[in-house]
């Protein structure tokens, strides 16, 4: 069948509202969160229920049509870039339902649409808990989460959204319903596809239902903030808070340059000549959490911090993290282009990191912003550039190449949660070796031998 | 189609704003109209990278981007919630007028809005002819907001439930007054708008006797028009900068410390759009219309913060008069920031304040999107007349007459039996008693 074909048999399916051809909705569906060059598509299509999702993609499978599922979009390796003209863009925006928020055995089945923060809100209403909070969450789609594994600010002590995937289903690249885990604790029934399933970025398969664990939401919570003439100091504070066995459930760092710009945007009165500022909140039972508490308050004392904050209250609380939240919004309004990174490295090495950062910025006179998710040795390098701008650019991808190499010697990773996609896949040898990705390519073929699932991410082109 | 090009290089002026959008796509959290459809091209990333291919030449005609442009509400809670500050209303309207200006006004918006609302006195003469017939093809529904449904179906009424206009108007009723300040020691100047004057006299008589009462002295001059967001939102840019011109001229008239508007959508209109859309020939000119702006307040802030009213403790925790609920006008709060001041005016009315769910989610009204995109604006309608009446108030109050008509018409359709006023209406009813 021909590309208008499909498109026919695609209205058929879901009705002619539901799919989108002309040229000016393909250009909004031809990026995403990355800073890469967009492709257009031929066909958007969004799906009402799991039988139209199961359809389309055995349509698309008869006609060898490539399919790229699309949550919200705000990925930001370009895991949601078509990968050509011929090909269609799979919209969940409309399974976007909480199928069951069970608090007896405590999980939750939700369809791929439902948006992250929407589904904490309802469980939190329950007394129960969903840990992985990435910065997008009110936006991200738990679809997009499972397929990118989002991290988030609670990685520390909460893990990250493969921590919490008890199973899942999901239509193969020929269009069978495949099931994997189940709504027990424990599972030992088939190979742990749900476990491949994370991370797979729309490569092996396409979502239609998925089965969350939930936890109890912890009792009590402190937050405070600890300022430090000098990054170095706030590092080994983090080091230290960990080998003394404490484990907050976030520990956030904020670099120099990102201090002042939150403090230029948010005017919330932020010492703009410390070098670092750690943000840190345990929580847990309310005898705990005021022991621990005092714990790391001597602890950022004792190695350097010149004032420690606790928050008396709520509201306090909510200014510590509305800091932490607004830097990426400081940042990017320094500068038109804004290129989120995410080497991660064992946290030991987080004061070797920012010091190869530091370098690096120096190196190819670029403005870096760092902060991040210190706790778990996942930072955020933040280059701020102009796009437009040839030369400038030229250096900052030349930066970014130099923090992972710099990263993969550290012992770390490429990327900790934003994914491979398009924007590391080039680079993903360098890290794995290429028998590695040899060996996903094979496993990749022999899944979908048509190489219709999100063809060109994580693996290159098979 | 010819002129693409050209078309592409008058989107340059905008490329700088433009490139400040990341991408993030965090305005999907906001956007009213993606929350029904969940369509990128609804929500500003999408139609801001359709702003971006027009400057790059991807189109072959502008019709496509137009349309999907005008399905906005301009509400603003994009660029309010935007971690990158892109300026999403003021790109929208400044794109909606070159391409208006490029295809040209349609002959209907023409005469709107070029013949009759940039002159004032022909728009007052007609509306009052309007006023007059709209009873023979209205029938009177007896519900709390006192809206009337179209008797003869008509295509444009479909089944709105409107408000009827006034028969006299507040500009005709109280042509001019010139009072000096009293004992608060400031003049204000009200800047009356089209829905109070057209549909909501009672509360432009509302302000005069609250302005009387707080010895506030007050400036209404004859012959006020709109404030010219209807004809920007169409692109009508040289109805707007008339329409600017003239209340320039028509204010200048009289010395006063503040200008006061009683409507969200004026306030903000004349605070942030008259001075960074309006271009006008001299640069005198632009420094008045920037001096006026910065005069400008909305009547709750100014209230609040002018004439200094404030709580007593007791007002502050009562708990016994009747439930009224406040619904945020998306240009109050996200727009302008005031969003604590006109909640206090309800408490200093001795009314007992309940929150409603999502009390500052857009109403769905959005002016001309309302005409346009009738079922949308009703589906966002209808989830505001849900929260409203979840708080079991026999009160909604709201600070933009605007939405006051949108309310209006969601709850008659659900035959709630909620009275809908605008929160200086209470506190006029106060100082009354
Ligand atoms: C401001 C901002 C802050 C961010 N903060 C964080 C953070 O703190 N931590 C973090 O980890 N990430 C973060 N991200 C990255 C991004 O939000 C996450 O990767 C998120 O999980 C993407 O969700 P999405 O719904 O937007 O997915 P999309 O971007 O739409 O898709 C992501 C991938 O998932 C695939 N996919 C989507 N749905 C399905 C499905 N049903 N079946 C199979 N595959 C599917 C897509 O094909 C694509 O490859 C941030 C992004 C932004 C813009
Ligand atoms: S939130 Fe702002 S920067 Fe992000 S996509 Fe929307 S308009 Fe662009
Ligand atoms: S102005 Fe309102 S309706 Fe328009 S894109 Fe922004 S949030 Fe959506």
């Amino acid at each position: 069948m021909t590309t208008q074909g499909v498109i026919g048999e695609l209205k058929k399916i879901v009705g002619a509202d539901n799919v989108l051809t002309q040229k000016e909705d393909m250009v909004t569906y031809s990026y995403d969160a990355a800073v890469l060059d967009p492709v257009v598509p031929s066909a958007a299509v969004m799906p009402e229920n799991s039988e139209q999702l199961g359809q389309i993609v055995k349509l698309c499978s008869d006609n060898k049509l490539p399919i790229t599922v699309r949550g919200a979009g705000t990925n930001l390796s370009g895991g949601t870039i078509p990968s050509s003209r011929a090909s269609i863009v799979l919209l969940t925006g409309k399974l976007n339902k909480i199928l069951e928020i069970n608090e007896a055995d405590m999980y939750a089945v939700v369809q791929p649409g439902v948006v992250t923060a929407t589904l904490a809100a309802a469980v939190e209403k329950k007394g129960l808990f969903y840990p992985p909070d990435p910065g997008s969450q009110a936006v991200s789609t738990i679809g997009g989460n499972v397929a990118e594994n989002a991290g988030g600010l609670r990685g520390l002590k909460y893990g990250v959204t493969k921590d919490y995937v008890m199973g899942v289903s999901f239509f193969d690249s020929m269009g069978e319903h495949v099931k994997s885990g189940s709504r027990t604790v424990k599972c030992a029934t088939g190979y742990n596809l749900a476990g491949l399933m994370v991370g797979s970025e729309g490569t092996l398969g396409i979502l239609d239902e998925i089965t969350l664990k939930l936890i109890p939401l912890p009792k009590a919570r402190k937050s405070m903030v600890a300022v430090y003439k000098t990054i170095d100091e706030a590092s080994e504070t983090v080091a230290a808070i960990i080998s003394n066995r404490i484990v907050p459930a976030t520990l956030e760092l904020l670099d120099n340059f990102t201090i002042r710009a939150v403090e230029a945007y948010s005017k919330a009165g932020l010492p703009i000549d410390a070098g670092a500022l750690l943000l840190i909140e345990v929580d847990g039972h309310p005898g705990q959490v005021a022991e621990d508490g005092l714990k790391v308050e001597e602890l950022c004392k004792t190695l350097g911090a010149v004032d420690v904050k606790v928050a008396a209250d709520d509201i306090e609380r909510d200014k510590i993290w509305a800091a932490r939240r607004s830097a990426l919004s400081a940042l990017a309004k320094l500068k038109p282009t804004l290129v989120l990174e995410d080497a991660t490295v064992p946290r030991s090495k987080i004061p070797a990191m920012v010091k190869a950062l530091q370098e690096i910025a120096i190196k190819y006179k670029i403005e870096i912003g760092t902060f991040g998710h210190a706790g778990d040795g996942n930072l955020h390098p933040t280059i701020l550039t102009d796009k437009r701008n040839k030369e400038e650019w030229h250096r900052v991808e030349s930066a970014i190449e130099e923090i992972f190499d710099r990263a993969l010697a550290l012992g770390g990773t490429l990327s900790g949660e934003h994914g491979t996609g398009l924007a590391k896949a080039p680079f993903l040898a360098k890290e794995t070796g290429l028998s590695s990705i040899i060996f996903s390519r094979r496993l990749r073929k022999a899944l979908d031998p048509n190489g219709i699932l999100n063809p060109g991410k994580i693996t290159g082109i098979i | 189609m010819a002129g693409m090009k050209e078309l592409a290089n008058r989107l340059k002026e905008l490329e700088e704003q433009l490139v400040v959008c990341i991408r993030c796509g965090m305005c999907q959290s906001v956007c009213p109209l993606f929350d029904r459809t969940r369509k990128e091209a609804d929500v500003a990333r999408g139609k801001l990278a359709l702003l971006d291919g027009l400057g790059k030449n991807l189109f072959t005609d502008p019709d496509g981007v137009n349309t999907r442009l005008n399905r906005c509400l301009l509400c603003g809670s994009c660029a309010a919630n935007c971690p990158s500050g892109v300026n999403v209303v003021e790109i929208f309207i400044k794109a909606r007028a070159i391409l208006a200006e490029f295809k040209g006004l349609s002959p209907a918006k023409k005469l709107i809005f070029q013949k009759m609302l940039s002159n004032p006195e022909t728009f007052d003469q007609l509306t009052k002819w309007a006023g007059k017939f709209q009873n023979i093809f209205t029938k009177k529904d007896k519900n709390a907001q006192g809206t009337s449904c179209a008797r003869v179906v008509s295509p444009l009424f479909g089944d709105r439930h409107f408000l009827p206009m006034s028969d006299t108007p507040f500009r005709s009723s109280s042509p001019l007054i010139n009072t000096p300040a009293g004992k608060s020691g400031v003049k204000a100047a009200f800047f009356t708008g089209c829905i109070i004057d057209k549909l909501f006299p009672r509360i432009g008589q509302d302000v005069v006797d609250i302005f009387e009462f707080h010895g506030v002295g007050t400036y209404i001059p004859k012959g006020q028009g709109c404030c010219g967001i209807p004809a920007l939102a169409s692109g009508d840019m040289k109805s707007f900068e008339k329409l600017v011109e003239y209340h320039i001229e028509l204010f200048s008239q009289e010395h006063f410390d503040y200008l006061v508007t009683a409507c969200a959508t004026c306030t903000s209109t004349i605070k942030k759009l008259w001075s960074s859309i309006y271009k006008g020939s001299g640069s005198k000119i632009r420094e008045r219309v920037k001096e006026l702006s910065s005069k400008t307040l909305d009547i709750n802030q100014f209230l609040v913060n002018k004439v200094n009213i404030s709580l007593s403790q007791a007002e502050d925790n009562a708990e016994s008069g009747d439930i009224v609920t406040y619904h945020d006008p998306c240009h109050l709060k996200k727009s302008l920031g005031v969003f604590k001041e006109p909640r206090l005016l309800i408490k200093a009315s001795g009314g007992t304040l309940v929150e409603m769910e999502g009390s500052d989610k857009c109403c769905g009204m959005g002016g001309s999107f309302n005409l346009y995109h009738y079922e949308l604006s009703s589906e966002i309608g209808q989830i505001k007349s849900k929260n409203i009446a979840d708080t079991n108030c026999s009160t909604v109050a709201t600070g933009c007459p605007a939405c006051m008509v949108q309310i209006s018409d969601m709850l008659a359709k659900k035959n709630l039996n909620i009275k809908v006023c605008h929160p200086i209406e209470l506190y006029a009813k106060a100082i009354r008693k």
